[in-house]
This record gives C-alpha cells, structure tokens and sequence, in this order.
C-alpha cells in the first residue's frame, strides 16, 4: 500500500509537472508594454512553487512508502514531539519566499496602477451593458461629450445604447464603435464604464483586466505593441449571455488609425 | 478506563421524536448534521455533473432536466457552489462531526446549550428547505453566482432566477448565518466551560482545537453575512440603495441611487474568506490527529500546530481585499491585502512540514482514514501552491476570475475538505454507528477518488493560464476558447468516474451501518478520549462517569510504556506533556 501511494503520488506530480513544463496550455502571446513583466514575474513564481510542488509530494510519498509498517521488524518509532529549530528554520524560509515573491510583484503593480495615463495617450472610453461593449472616441475637440442615463436605448445603435447627448456640442464629434480601434505603440488612455451590472474588461494577449462598475469611472491606461485583432472578453458574470460577451480589438498603425477615425466622423457628418 | 467522581447517570428520551427527531443529544444532532450533509453533497454533485455535461454538449437533451440553456447553467453554478460551501464544507466538518466529538474528546456529558444546538440544527435544515425552493418557483434559481454580486443580484430584471429565486436564495443565506451563529456560541462556550479535569488547553486534541478557532470565525463572520444579506433583501424589495448606483437595465432607467456595488463585495468577502478556514480548519484538525493515530507517532510540533491554526484564524481576517484586486478597489490596499495573504501561507506551511515530520519515522498503517489523510495533505498542497500566485495583485491580471481560480479553491477548500470529510467518517465511523465500515470498498472509494479529482482540477490550471474566464457556460463564443475544449471533455469524462467512484462509498456506509463487523471500544488502538467510552457511546457518553485527563493527545510510541500507545486517560506518562 505504501508502494502504490508513493507511486500514484509521485506519478501525479510528474504527470502534472510535465504539462507545466512542456506547456501546450499557456498564457496567450503578449501583445502590450507590461506583458514582458507580468510574465517575468509569472515565470518566477511558477519555477518557484514548482520546485515547492515536486519537493513536498516527492518527501510525503517517499516518507509513507520509507515509513510503513514493517511489522515487528522494525525500528521503533523516533519518539519525538517536534522540534523548535527546525520550526523557526521553515518559518523563516517559508516568510522569507512569500514576502520575497510579494515585493518582487510590488513594482510592476505599481506601474501599472499608481501612475495615471500620460497626457498624449490616446483617449478611449469602454461601456460595458448586458452583453456588448462599447467604445467612445472624443474626436478632434478631445472632449467626450455628455451621456444621460434617460436616453440611453440599446435598440437605437451604439450611440444610443450609451445614451450620448447630441445637445450637448462636446457630443457632435464623439464616435461610437462596437469594435476597439487603436494605434499600435501609443498609451491609450482608458475610461471603463458600466450601466446596468457589472462587467470585467479582460484582453488575454494584452495581460489587460479590470472590472467596469456601475456608478464608478474607472481610469486605466495600456499601451499595445504589436498590430493585430485581439479578443476581448467579459471576466466578471452578468447575466445569461456572460459567455457570450465578446468583443474584438483591433491594434493598426497610426496612419490607419487616423484614417479610420476620419472615416467614421466623415460618417457622421 | 481512569474515572474518578462518579456523577449521576441519567436516562435519555425514550420516545421517537424526542430521541432521533428533536433530540438534545449533541450525538444525534451531529448524526442529523452528518446526513443533511450528505443529502446535500448529492444534490451539489449532480448540479456539477449537470453542469460539465452541458459544457461538452450544449445541445444534449437529458432526461428530467431537459435541454440546458444558459441561464440554467449559472443556475447549476450558483446553486451548486452555495450548497457546497454553505451546507455541506460548514455543515459536515462543523455541525456533523464537531458535535459528535467535541463534547466527547474533552470529557463532557453534551453540548453547554443542548436546546440551543437542537434549534441550530433545525435552524440549518430550514434554510436548507428554502435554499431547494428557488429551483421550484418561477424564473427558476438565481444566476448570479454564489458572491452575489449586485447589481446583477439585487435586481429583478436583470436575468431569470432574479425574481422569487434570489430572494429565497438570500432568505436561505440569511436562515443559515443565524443558525450557524448558535452553534458557534455552542462551541466556544463548551470548550472553554465544559472540559474534563486535566483537560488543559495544551492537552486539547487538535481536532478540538480546529473546531474552536472555526467556531470564533464563525461566529466573527456569519453575523456580517446576515447583515448584508438584510441589506440586499432591502435594497431588491423595498427600494434602497446600499448597493445600487444609478443604473438602465434593458433600456430602463431603474430608481436607485448613489449604492455601491463595492460595499457588498466588501461585507461579502469579510466573511467569505474566513469562510474558507471555517471549511478547511476542521479538515486540518482530523488529518492531524489521523496522521498521528496511524503512524503510531505524537504528533510533530504540537504547539507550532496550534499557533499556526490561531495565526491562519487571525489572518483570515486581514485577507478579504485579495478577492477584489480587479474590482475598482484602490489599488493602494492591494500592498497591504497581498503582503498579508502572502504571509497566511506561512502558517499553511508550517502545518505542511509538521504533518511531513510526523510520517518521519512512524510505523505508517494504511487503513482507509489514513489513506484520506495522506490524500488530504497531497491535495492541501497542491491547491496550496496556486495560492502565491492569486495573492499577488499582478498576476490577478491574468488569472483572476479564469479556471485558475476554479482549479485553486476546488483543490483546497473543496476537494481537500471533502478529504477530511472522507477520514473523518471512515476514522469515527465505528464509534457512531458501533460497526467496522468496508476496508475494501474505502480503499477502491480512496483511489478513484484521488485520481479522479486530480484530473478533473488539475487541467483547471491550465485553462487558466490560457485565459478561459469561468462562468462561461459555453464554449463556442470566443475563439480563443476553441483550442481549450478537448482538455474541457478530459475533465467531463474525469468528473463521471470520480462521481461513480462516490456510489462505493456511500454503499459501503449503509452497507456498515447494518451489516458491519461488530466495532471495539479502541478499534485503531488510538489515545483520545472518545476511544475510552463505550461504542457507540451512551446518552451521557461516559455511563455516569467523569473522565480524569493525565496525558497529552497524541501519546504513540511511549518508550517503556506496556503498549505502544497511552491513552489520555491513562495515569501519567512523565513530564511530556
């Protein structure tokens, strides 16, 4: 019996270990300026309590195999009640590996999250509703116009879904899209919004999540690098159609970008 | 069998009701705890096989059920989770066991409020009642997971299952806070009241030990549960706004105003982490005193266990905002809330080496308890390890709200405790019912059961990884999730054999309940208290007497001793203890 734990344990450890390592199942390719760090540090961790993993399964299935009854054969058991060394030895150890791990992750948390968005970012602001995102461009006068929660009407197009005010003269040049537009290389300055529940705005490739909350203007900032469509989806559960609340954003040059702002205020006009 | 203080042996109830249905006997509302329990750990798992069945092939159209769309699959989410956590993770480990053995393992005749215990129980199978009508009533159960997260909780049109549903979901929560909040009284005032002569603190099982601290995080925790659960039940029926901002549901502009969805999360998760220990603790207790039993070894570190257990109960406290890095929070107190859980694991680890030390140089013998045992520390670490990286806020960035998470609280806190509750039942199982179960049957039930959930939430972390958010009841929508559905069906075929392996056991338990071999007082030659009384034990659990405690609990392996275990009871060993 102690054999076949020793076995099944050890085996599950390296099965397990084994796809970790080989890693057909990983994070998606980082497309954004922080990826390089948040996966550093996920590098990091995961060496570390991988090792941890391998080491503590390894020792408890040898120690029931090595430590089973052996009949009247047997050495008598180590009468032992602990061992204060060898506590404040693990304690320590244990303290200083976790406390390490949290200080490494400390910087690029902060970078993330403590500095606001630089003054030449691009503005964008994300709506989140049961089940679409939305997404605001302040166009050429760089200031969104008004949003009023009694026109809002999902049945009339984005711009109303969003209930924006064409009274208000910051609103004329303000576009809409259900799909993300945005300029490769440059720090976007994000507003996410939410009108009904709330919703999570998660970018795998971009190591981008933050919930959007009703009643709150949260500002974030992410700055891609690498052209192409990225999946968007919602991470936070809002309803029936929480599985099927995906969007698409679409990372182009700057030349494009502008070109597809133009196009869509020419549309407008 | 050491006594002293021959007290007066009273005769229990002897008509049916009183005896077995509105029974004072703290042994029989353990019983009744026990069964509630398992009643609801079938419903639970059906829910999920539903659930896994309905991921690979959305389109099945099963029988009873029918055809699952996808508002009743966040149903199957949110019911199955809350009756997990809620009846079966506090209700079995707590309400079943910590009952029965408490009261015994220090020496005492019941509970200190045995009318108070009897009014927990029926208490708990009330809400439990409740919580099974939201399947019934219109719009079906509520979707909006087991955190019930406002708004999408706290109003009627945002989803089916959000009408009488959630209300009886919330009604249920709130029926159960209360009875949890007697029994956690219960618990405290016998261990710190009702223990034998000799009985010090540092002579207390572990397993009492784990029941104590659970019983101060409950009682700390359920009353702000049920605070907020009022607050909810407020806010969807009588027009507040404690978690409401303005809001337009469907294009309609609903009347709230100036709530903070936030404020709920915070009351939610005040209580739900310590909730986790409150499921975990008692597990960590019986592996402890299992590990020990049958490796014929004091347990190591006795005292470094205790501290760990009280360090895990303070910090459990001090840990909530970890649940709520993405969720707007400020990301300033994301440093405080990671540094502090990164530090609860340093007790969690403690309590690692300390089961490894205690295997060191045993004389292991593998019954069924203790192969759950052994499971239960393999399962502790490796859902264990997936904790540094959920507390650090960073890498929240990409794991949280994914199947890591899933993967990670499944292993810990629910297949781990699960664990526990499987060693618990094989452990004590001779003592309530008198007869030996299967070894047989535990041993097949052991190893399906072990392998099975290792393969079922061990891919969870790779889904993670790649980004699958959870809650998404399909799989078809995002793209990027395609690619992910062959290790999805792995885990659904997975969770058919491990839920089959579940019929060995519960077959083995009735089976034992009538047909078992005949079980001894001491069957596993083991030191505490409740293997000194008769089996099963009487009304007063020791026949009018009063044990006298002269040992610690985990005296195995005496040197010089006449066998190689000495009992609590037996007259002093020396100055060990």
């Amino acid at each position: 019996m102690g054999l076949a734990l020793l076995a099944v344990i050890w085996l599950i450890t390296f099965v397990s270990t084994y796809f970790f390592i080989w890693h057909p199942w990983w994070l998606p390719a980082g497309v954004s300026a922080s990826a390089a760090a948040i996966d550093h540090q996920f590098v990091t961790t995961y060496i570390l309590m991988g090792i941890v993993f391998v080491l503590a399964q390894c020792s408890l299935g040898l120690f029931v195999w090595q430590y089973r009854d052996r009949g009247s054969s047997a050495p008598p058991v180590d009468y032992s009640h602990g061992n204060t060394t060898m506590e404040i030895v693990w304690t320590v150890l244990t303290a200083v590996l976790f406390v390490g791990l949290n200080l490494m992750g400390s910087k690029i948390w902060a970078a993330e999250r403590f500095e606001p968005a630089q003054a030449s970012a691009v503005p964008v602001e994300v709506t989140g509703m049961q089940f679409a995102w939305y997404f605001r461009y302040p166009g050429p006068d760089g200031k969104f116009g008004i949003t009023n929660p009694k026109l809002m009407d999902p049945s009339a197009g984005s711009e109303a879904a969003i209930g924006l005010d064409s009274n208000d003269p910051a609103s004329k040049d303000d576009v809409v899209t259900g799909t993300m537009f945005l300029p490769v290389n440059r720090q976007v300055d994000l507003t996410l919004r939410a009108v009904d529940v709330i919703h999570s705005f998660f970018i795998p490739n971009m190591r981008f999540k933050q919930d959007a909350v009703p009643g709150l203007a949260i500002h974030m900032h992410i700055t891609p690098t690498q052209t192409g469509d990225y999946e968007i989806a919602c991470a936070e559960l809002c309803g029936l159609g929480h599985y099927k609340m995906h969007g698409m954003v679409k990372v182009v040059s700057q030349e494009d970008f502008d070109k597809w702002i133009a196009a869509r205020e020419a549309e407008k006009q | 069998m050491a006594t002293s203080e021959v007290v007066h042996a009273h005769a229990g109830p002897q008509g049916f009701i009183r005896k077995y249905i509105f029974s004072l006997d703290h042994k029989v509302i353990g019983i009744q705890y026990f069964f509630l329990a398992l009643t609801a750990v079938w419903v639970g798992m059906f829910l999920s096989l539903l659930m896994r069945i309905h991921l690979i092939w959305p389109q099945a159209n099963l029988p009873i059920v029918g055809h699952i769309q996808p508002e009743t699959y966040l149903a199957l989410l949110t019911m199955h989770g809350t009756i997990m956590v809620f009846f079966v993770l506090t209700t079995a480990p707590q309400g079943g066991f910590g009952n029965y053995f408490l009261p015994i393992q220090i020496g005492a005749p019941d509970m200190a409020f045995p009318v108070l215990n009897m009014l927990s129980f029926w208490t708990t199978f009330v809400a439990f009642v409740v919580m099974l009508a939201a399947f019934f009533v219109t719009g079906g159960a509520p979707l909006h997971g087991w955190t019930g997260y406002p708004p999408l909780s706290a109003l009627q049109s945002t989803g089916p299952g959000e009408g009488l549903g959630a209300d009886l979901w919330i009604t249920s929560i709130a029926i159960f806070c209360a009875a949890s909040l007697m029994g956690a009284l219960n618990f405290i005032t016998t261990t710190l009241d009702l223990r034998a002569k000799g009985m010090t603190l540092m002579r207390m099982p572990l397993t009492v030990w784990s029941w104590f601290i659970t019983a101060i995080l409950g009682l700390l925790a359920f009353g702000v549960l049920l605070s907020a659960g009022i607050l909810l039940l407020m806010d969807r029926n009588l027009g507040t706004s404690f978690f409401v901002p303005m809001v337009v549901v469907n294009g309609q502009l609903l009347g709230h105003k100036g709530g903070s969805p936030l404020l709920w999360q915070h009351l939610f998760w005040f209580f739900g982490h310590p909730e986790v220990y409150i499921a975990i603790l008692p597990g960590m207790g019986v592996t402890s005193q299992i590990l020990s039993t049958f490796a014929r070894k004091p347990i190591f570190g006795y005292r470094a266990m205790v501290y760990a257990m009280l360090a895990i109960g303070f910090l459990g406290f001090m840990v909530w905002g970890h649940h709520m890095f993405m969720s707007g929070m400020s990301p300033y107190s994301a440093f405080a809330f990671s540094l502090l859980t990164m530090a609860i694991g340093v007790p969690s680890a403690i309590k690692t080496f300390n089961w490894l030390g205690t295997l060191y140089k045993g004389r292991i013998r593998f019954y069924t308890p203790m192969l759950f045992a052994i499971g239960f520390v393999s399962l502790f670490v490796s859902g264990g390890l997936s904790g540094p990286f959920l507390a650090q806020p960073t890498l929240d960035i990409p794991l949280h709200d994914t199947y890591f998470v899933v993967g990670h609280f499944h292993l810990i806190m629910g297949v781990a405790a699960i664990f526990g509750i499987f060693a618990a039942t094989y452990y004590w199982f001779p003592k309530m019912f008198g007869r030996m179960m299967n070894e047989g049957l535990g041993k097949a039930h052991f190893w399906l059961t072990f392998i099975g959930t290792y393969a079922i939430f061990m891919p969870m972390h790779y889904l993670g990884m790649a980004g699958h958010p959870r809650r998404y009841s399909q799989l078809t929508e995002v793209a990027y999730l395609h690619n992910l559905i062959p290790l999805q069906t792995f885990m659904t075929y997975a969770a058919f054999i491990t839920i089959g392996a579940q019929f060995i056991f519960v077959i083995n338990l009735f089976w034992s309940m009538l047909k078992g071999p005949k079980a001894a007082d001491n069957p596993w030659d083991a030191t505490t208290v409740e293997w000194t009384t008769a089996t099963p034990p009487p009304h007063d659990n020791f026949g009018g007497q009063t044990p006298v405690i002269h040992n610690g609990p985990y005296e195995y392996g005496v040197p010089g001793a006449a066998r190689d275990f000495v009992m609590q009871t037996d007259p002093a060993v020396g100055a060990a203890h």
